[in-house]
């Protein structure tokens, strides 16, 4: 059987979830591009080159970064913020990056407005609407993450960046795993140094 | 959860939906006064519910919500049913139960709580419909008042389970015919407000939503009992205005109808010795904090 790979949509309408698939977590220092698992700075290349060529990379940030609940949750905020900031200086004048909030995952009735937010529950809305081709999830719950990167990854052609807090996504396009303040403005600073070159 | 937590990151307020901005600015968190007049006027803590128009549950869940004493440390409890659809609207924690087995969750929930915080004030309550209540989680209920647990419990009586179109319930009335139940029913309403107070409820009542500052008195009563002394138990009548054949307009006035003097859902209320003398405390408290805060404003404004 030909292994899995976690490739961009639109895949099918019930994706299988990669780990069922055989699609493993990267160790500490590691992430993983397509369930290739990578050491950590070449992921941080590949993704900084998908979000530079993107033309609406979009940053998701959800309830554990978007609330100021601890110090490390204010940290990461003024981190995603400068990425943010990375990110509108360095991509080309056609790009329109986003900057979109994951504000809670209560399904959301009749609708969700998908200029302003994202739910998990249906996060093909947003993406659709706003034509995003490459996105990153920061400060998702885990369970909320895999549901809404599955449904990316079966209905759309987005290519989907994980950068988690905990053990990484295999649902993901790319993962990063022990998401912090510092790994963000690393990543900020990989955009930075790539730009123009993509 | 602190109402210090209750703040947005400065990065993102500008992007956060003004519906979450609005609940950090414009609610009633932490106000001592909160109660049903706030509704309109301050951030309410549901939001667009999905229930029908005109569901007199909306308005239980509206006046409720406002009138719970310390919103951000309680943790509500449902079960199956109409009131399971309006949780996700809800900006209060909650947990949604396996059918019937609310009591038995907030029984465990309640005892981690304190002790997880044994320093702070947190309130369970319970609201659930009365199949979840008085059928198929009649064990779990009665259990949890037989082992003196702390929490309230609101059962929302519409008289049949709704939800799925009309069946019959233990407190469905004698004889009503609904649309899954042809024959109507042969037995007798269960009394479960009796049952209650037989069971060690400290603080049962019977009542409809029809009056709003009532349902306050109710909820903060019982919230305040359940806290200090042991269970308590709130019966409200919120009819499905589809199932018994009334229009959206009609859900007040049927109420009102239904609890006229001598009829089943006539304001019944049982307060045990201790429960009477908290409340009489507390109430005596409140007059004096009043007092104080008029006098203050008087002052000022001399």
């Amino acid at each position: 059987m030909k292994p899995y790979r976690v490739l961009p949509g639109p895949e099918e309408f019930l994706p299988p979830s990669a780990a069922s698939m055989g699609i493993r977590l990267p160790d500490p220092d590691q992430g993983h591009i397509e369930g290739r698992i990578v050491p950590e700075e070449e992921a941080m290349e590949r993704a900084a080159r998908v979000f530079l060529s993107a033309n609406v990379p979009t940053i998701f940030p959800g309830p554990l970064v978007l609330w100021s609940w601890n110090e490390k949750a204010a940290k990461k905020a003024t981190a995603i913020q400068y990425l943010y900031d990375a990110i509108r200086e360095s991509v080309s004048k056609r790009a329109k990056p986003m900057l979109i909030p994951m504000a809670d995952y209560r399904p959301k009735y009749p609708k969700i407005n998908p200029e302003v937010e994202i739910n998990p529950n249906h996060p093909n809305l947003t993406i659709w609407h706003n034509k995003i081709d490459a996105c990153m999830f920061v400060g998702v719950h885990c369970h909320q993450a895999n549901l809404a990167l599955k449904i990316i990854r079966g209905g759309t052609d987005c290519f989907t960046i994980a950068m988690c807090a905990q053990a990484g996504h295999e649902d993901a396009n790319l993962t990063f795993r022990d998401a912090t303040p510092e790994k963000i403005m690393n990543f900020a600073g990989w955009i930075k140094k790539l730009k123009g070159t993509v | 959860m602190s109402k210090e937590r209750i703040k947005i990151a400065p990065e993102f307020r500008n992007i956060m939906p003004p519906e979450y901005r609005d609940l950090v600015d414009d609610a009633t968190w932490g106000k001592v006064d909160r109660g049903w007049k706030d509704v309109g006027a301050s951030k309410e803590l549901i939001e667009e519910h999905s229930l029908c128009a005109g569901c007199p549950e909306s308005m239980a869940f509206r006046y409720i919500l406002s009138s719970l004493p310390n919103p951000e440390d309680t943790v509500m409890v449902g079960s199956t049913g109409c009131t399971s659809l309006v949780f996700p609207h809800v900006a209060v924690h909650n947990i949604h139960s396996l059918f019937g087995n609310q009591n038995a969750i907030a029984s465990g929930l309640k005892r981690s709580l304190a002790s997880r915080f044994p320093d702070q004030v947190k309130d369970v309550v319970v609201l659930a419909g009365d199949g979840a209540t008085v059928d198929i989680g009649l064990d779990y209920t009665l259990q949890s008042w037989f082992r003196q647990e702390k929490f309230t419990t609101i059962c929302f009586d519409n008289e049949l389970y709704a939800n799925t179109g009309g069946q019959e319930s233990g407190l469905m009335q004698k004889g009503f015919v609904a649309k899954m139940a042809p024959v109507g029913k042969q037995f007798e309403k269960v009394r479960l407000p009796e049952i209650a107070r037989e069971s060690g409820c400290h603080y049962v009542v019977s009542c409809t939503v029809s009056k709003p500052s009532l349902v306050e008195k109710v909820v903060k009563n019982a919230v305040y009992v359940a806290r200090e002394i042991g269970p308590t138990y709130l019966q409200v009548y919120t009819p499905c205005i589809l199932e018994i054949g009334k229009q959206s307009m009609e859900g007040l006035q049927e109420m009102r109808d239904s609890e006229k003097p001598g009829l089943r859902f006539a304001y019944k209320e049982y307060v045990s010795p201790e429960a009477k003398e908290l409340i009489t405390e507390i109430a005596t408290k409140e007059k004096e904090r009043k007092a104080v805060a008029k006098a203050a404003l008087a002052q000022s404004s001399a």
